[in-house]
């Protein structure tokens, strides 16, 4: 599960209230399916800042702007399909937020 | 204290701190001889002390007899002497050697436990070693404790202590680099100890709540050295003390195991749950949070007497985040029931469904709890699946007054 929301919005101000609220949406979400055993790794978030390194080693300041969703951040758990993973990213507290889900299944690979 | 209560009472705090020194120096390799040598200590005990009175200081008199038996031992085992390393016992000085201090014994118990709790043994022979060896816990007591028989027991200590042998484990503190690594496996050992005395369905509550307290004690001994007292051990600990707390108000006088909303809260040992909190506290002030912190932060709310949303909204956080950390059936039903109290039985019902324990009984059961008050069928049902899937008679009796109250 890939976790978008607006770059700008995300700047918005948030009380340690607002913000303990919202940690604890996720938590009740994201426990919801390690209860149901389906959790393979909680993520991680990512910070709005960032670099991007492009053709011939060209460097700017990311993220992609032109894409107005950046990634927040990324999940990884388990279902029998594509079908029931869209169900489990249902609950997910970005969607009050504006956010959006981006469900993907891994290719497995040997490197 | 009366003679005839003094010698087993002595034997289970002395046998194994005499044990555990003698095999600091003997070696694992000699763990019979040190088990006779402490055996034949408490045996000339028992033939003495019936004869000629109860000695001024016993236990100076048993560790006396103790390293003087171990001292002909050595003298007299020429075969004994060829397979320690030369050097190591010089004849002279063996006897000043096997050092029967308070600081001694406490090293060489924590080297035992390091040892016991070794990789390479499963768990159940790591624990089944731990309560004859560390405890003092005769074969009988310890079939009685894993619902077994002595000699099921007897070929796990045998083959533990073999494997042990094989891989050439030495009685010594691991490493500093090692340290965090050992002492994981021998925090999950005292955890399963602690969760045989508190879950067994053994018939003995005396046995299992030695259980408890034994895992209690040796987690104590880890605390009491600095090289251990590590915050996940103190977060053990703190575990360990909420839940014992309860111990007195889970059983009533026929054996009969109480829900936890139905306990008496003046059962719940007060003194016990100062402990926890002590212990908790001291946990913090490490980095990070352990699964046994999680744990024990549940067990800290499972402790508070009122009943307030703050109390199960908490509990619930808790267990999503233990979840995350690590997935356990129990912990999944455990949220569900917390879910419960804080938004209600509907809700509690339909993330219960998701979970899909279909073959454990305690998934029915907490269906059955769920679904009273809401669908009369459905709780039935549940539990009478409930029924035939548990496997003790506790168990079982206390689903059955669940159905009875229903139907």
């Amino acid at each position: 599960m890939i976790f978008r929301r607006d770059a700008e919005a995300t700047a918005a101000t948030r009380s340690p209230e607002q913000m303990q609220t919202m940690m604890n949406y996720w938590r009740e979400w994201i426990g919801g399916i390690a209860a149901q055993n389906k959790l393979v790794a909680v993520g991680n978030r990512l910070d709005t800042a960032g670099s991007v390194v492009k053709p011939d080693n060209v460097v700017t300041d990311g993220p992609y702007v032109e894409v107005k969703e950046a990634i927040g951040g990324y999940s990884i758990i388990k279902a029998s399909s594509l079908e029931e993973a869209t169900e489990l990213s249902k609950g997910c507290p970005i969607l009050s937020v504006g956010g959006s889900v981006e469900v993907r299944p891994i290719i497995p690979m040997e490197i | 204290m009366q003679q005839d209560q003094l010698l087993p009472h002595l034997f289970r705090s002395e046998y194994q701190k005499i044990i555990a020194v003698l095999c600091h120096y003997f070696g694992f390799e000699h763990i019979e001889a040190a088990e006779d040598i402490a055996s034949d200590t408490f045996l000339t005990a028992a033939e003495t002390w019936g004869i000629k009175g109860l000695p001024d200081n016993p236990k100076a008199w048993l560790y006396t007899v103790a390293r003087n038996k171990a001292t002909d031992y050595v003298r007299r085992g020429s075969r004994f002497k060829q397979k320690i390393a030369e050097g190591i016992f010089a004849e002279d000085n063996y006897e000043a050697e096997i050092d029967l201090s308070d600081q001694n014994i406490s090293d060489s118990q924590l080297q035992m436990m390091f040892a016991i709790c070794h990789p390479v043994l499963p768990a159940e022979a790591q624990i089944g070693l731990a309560l004859r060896i560390l405890c003092g816990f005769g074969i009988d007591e310890i079939a009685e404790a894993f619902l077994s028989n002595k000699e099921t027991i007897n070929k796990r200590l045998f083959r533990a202590k073999e494997k042990l042998r094989e891989q050439k484990v030495k009685i010594v503190f691991p490493e500093p680099a090692d340290i965090v690594n050992r002492l994981g496996i021998v925090l999950k050992t005292l955890y399963l100890l602690f969760n045989e005395g508190y879950y067994s369905s053994c018939q003995s509550t005396t046995l299992r709540k030695d259980l408890c307290l034994e895992a209690m004690r040796l987690n104590y001994l880890l605390i009491e050295n600095k090289q251990t007292n590590l915050p996940e051990v103190n977060a053990l600990l703190s575990l360990m003390c909420f839940h014992a707390s309860r111990f007195d108000a889970r059983v009533d006088e026929y054996g009969e195991m109480i829900r936890y909303d139905d306990q008496d809260r003046m059962l719940w040992n007060d003194e016990l749950i100062v402990k926890g909190r002590y212990y908790l506290n001291l946990a913090s002030k490490g980095n990070g949070a352990g699964k046994y912190h999680i744990e024990a932060a549940i067990a800290y709310w499972h402790a508070v007497k009122t009943d307030a949303t703050e109390k199960w909204e908490n509990i619930l956080m808790l267990y999503n985040r233990l979840l995350i950390a690590a997935y356990s059936p129990a912990a999944a039903l455990n949220r569900a029931y917390a879910l419960a109290k804080v938004k209600g039985k509907e809700k509690a019902i339909s993330e219960a469904e998701k979970l899909k324990l279909d073959t454990n009984h305690l998934y029915h059961v907490l269906l059955g709890y769920l679904y009273t008050g809401v669908d009369r069928k459905k709780a039935v049902s549940h539990l009478q699946t409930a029924l035939k899937l548990a496997k003790t008679a506790t168990d079982k009796s206390r689903i059955m007054k669940d159905l009875e109250a229903l139907l």
